[in-house]
């Protein structure tokens, strides 16, 4: 969410559960009830894939979200027409059979602009989390784990930057690069990885004072190689979960920018500046700004599901 | 206790110079300068006229001095004036729009608390019964959903299908209902979430146990026994509940046309207009700041567990 919500830590404890699972608790996995049957060894993983597989919102968003996927890889074949295509003659038509969804105030068709606008969507949700993670994991591992004066430095620039209202400060930084999906990126990365890199810290500050820890260096494994090797592959799935999370919070991010006009560069179609330039004209043409804002709600929607079933799938404790 | 206040309110300082220098920073170094022409294509001003127009705001001295001469005033509620509205400063245009967003903000966030909370209840109360499902869909969708996105269909069904609200403005009671509502349902979400999940850890508490064993009816037990332990929790998001509110108005006030701080936020943005960008984060810093102070205290108060 875009809004300042909790950590997403304690927020997982919170999160709403009945409506995916309306005892309130998970059967116990199907192997450990083991009734008469072998019991199987299953790692974490695949007994998470099982939890999630089972958990019919979440299934429902993860279609939903590989169904968008798709659309944005094959935007240029889906697309009835150019999203740049306009035709003076019909402008801001409703939806007919020639335009499914309408056309816009320059006549360009609705449809073929929603679907190039999932693109855009997409690829800001999933590649602001790759720099998310690439720039908060390193940085609240070295905090975590060389403590002492670099945590401490490391600790008050997370906090200065956790204060500052994070919304606030990505209009900041897209007012003075400018629009652009690149520079969405980079406003996106630079404010958000305070998150991970707290939970990363917290992660690591917990693990390395496990024993196995302690083992490893006994036998003589390397510093970086104890961090890579086996605390960070311990702290995976909180952040899994943050990642999770994180994508839709990144295209609320995107959506919101361009609704202000500070996002997408016009030509390209992103569903959020669809909504802000619509909503000026939504008495007489509702579809503008109808159809995209129905976009949006589903994208979130589904994401959020899929996000909630991940977390209660990864970690059946946190619910 | 005394010391904790002090310490807190100290760290204030050092958080608030920090926001104000990455403002700052990124405001200079942002290409484009207020010297500009406002109309596109329009020729420049002359050499001279942008010189003596820099020494006029002093923009024409290095910029740990420009940094320090606006901390120095800013301290006295003075920021110049406005790029924008050239006769107007930015404190009188603060003036002007603060009150307006402070007011809806507050009753959005009245709103949040008492929905979330009555949500959280029932929700928590008649666990995997109706109420638990409107509830829990209801946060979902305040929580997931975008506010302009909410906004867009608040409209088409408050305003069009059943036309009882205009769609923007500020002129009467009516024109507030829609823009609350719509800055109320993300943090109402939140603390309908929250208020479920620690009523109904509450709930099964053993001294619950106790006042329903001591013959206590459904009433008391739930609000005098439960409710004021499961509050404690819930307090803590208040914090990030402003905050909320706060960003969330840029695009509700900008969507309803309300005259308040954060539709003027977005206009200044594209204007260039650096002392009322400067003004703007620096009243939601100080805003969200204090109210994060105040949450941490009200905490520890009805904690009595917690100390400082």
């Amino acid at each position: 969410m875009a809004f300042s919500t909790p950590e997403s830590g304690t927020e997982a404890v919170a999160g709403p559960r009945a409506l995916a699972d309306p005892d309130g608790m998970r059967a116990p996995s199907p192997v450990a009830l083991g009734s008469g049957v072998a019991v199987r060894s299953s790692s974490l993983w695949s007994d998470a894939y099982r939890r999630l597989i089972r958990n019919r919102l979440a299934m429902a968003g993860g279609v939903i979200i590989v169904l968008l996927c798709l659309i944005a890889i094959f935007a240029d074949v889906l697309a009835p027409l150019p999203y740049t295509k306009t035709n003076f003659g019909r402008l801001n038509e409703l939806p007919s059979r020639t335009y499914p969804l309408g056309t816009d105030a320059l006549g360009r068709d609705l449809l073929s602009r929603m679907i190039y606008g999932a693109r855009v969507s997409m690829l800001v949700g999933l590649g602001a989390q790759l720099i998310i993670v690439a720039i908060g994991v390193p940085i609240g591992a070295l905090s975590g784990y060389v403590g002492g004066r670099v945590d401490v430095f490391l600790t008050r620039v997370i906090d200065v930057m956790y204060a500052f209202p994070r919304l606030l400060f990505v209009i900041l930084i897209m007012s003075m690069l400018g629009a652009g999906l690149m520079n969405i990126f980079i406003a996106i990365g630079l404010t958000g990885w305070v998150g991970i890199a707290r939970q990363t810290r917290a992660q690591v500050m917990t693990i390395k004072e496990k024993e196995f820890v302690d083992a490893a260096r006994g036998l003589g494994v390397r510093s970086f190689r104890l961090l890579r090797r086996h605390i960070l592959p311990n702290a995976l799935t909180p952040l899994v979960v943050a990642v999770t999370f994180g994508i839709p919070e990144a295209i609320f991010t995107e959506a919101a920018l361009s609704f202000i006009g500070v996002g997408i560069n016009p030509p390209t179609p992103s569903w959020g500046q669809m909504v802000g330039e619509g909503q000026q004209f939504i008495r007489s043409y509702w579809h503008l700004c109808v159809f995209p804002a129905i976009a949006i709600a589903v994208t979130m929607l589904s994401f959020t599901f899929f996000g909630d079933g991940v977390r209660d799938a990864l970690d059946p404790k946190m619910k | 206790m005394f010391q904790y206040i002090v310490s807190r309110a100290l760290w204030l300082v050092p958080t608030l110079l920090a926001m104000a220098l990455v403002t700052f920073l990124v405001m200079h170094a942002t290409p484009g300068s207020p010297l500009d022409p406002i109309a596109e294509g329009a020729n420049p001003l002359s050499p001279e006229a942008q010189k003596a127009l820099a020494a006029y705001y002093g923009l024409d001295k290095p910029l740990w001095q420009q940094f320090a001469i606006f901390i120095g005033k800013a301290v006295h509620g003075d920021f110049g004036y406005s790029f924008v509205y050239k006769t107007r400063t930015v404190a009188e245009i603060l003036r002007e729009t603060f009150p307006v967003s402070l007011f809806l903000g507050s009753m959005a966030l009245v709103l949040a608390v008492v929905g979330g909370l009555t949500l959280g209840i029932l929700a928590a109360v008649h666990q995997n019964r109706g109420w638990d499902y409107v509830s829990v869909s209801l946060a979902t969708v305040g929580v997931a959903v975008p506010n302009f996105v909410l906004a867009v269909f608040l409209i088409i069904l408050f305003s069009f299908i059943l036309p009882l609200f205009r769609t923007g403005g500020w002129d009467s009671p009516s024109d507030w209902v829609l823009p609350t509502v719509t800055l109320a349902l993300a943090p109402m979400g939140i603390i309908a979430r929250f208020t479920r999940a620690s009523m109904l850890e509450v709930i099964r508490a053993d001294y619950t146990l106790t006042a329903r064993a001591k013959g206590l009816s459904e009433m008391p037990v739930i609000f005098k026994h439960a409710l004021k332990n499961a509050l404690i929790p819930v307090v803590t998001l208040l914090g990030p509940l402003f905050a909320a509110v706060g960003t969330g108005s840029f695009f509700v006030e900008s969507i309803f046309r309300v005259p308040g701080m954060g539709r003027f936020f977005v206009l200044s943005m594209t204007g260039r207009d650096y002392p009322m960008i400067m003004a703007v984060v620096l009243t939601y810093g100080v805003f969200l700041a204090i109210m994060n102070l105040v949450v941490d205290l009200t905490y520890g108060f009805l904690d009595p567990r917690i100390r400082y």
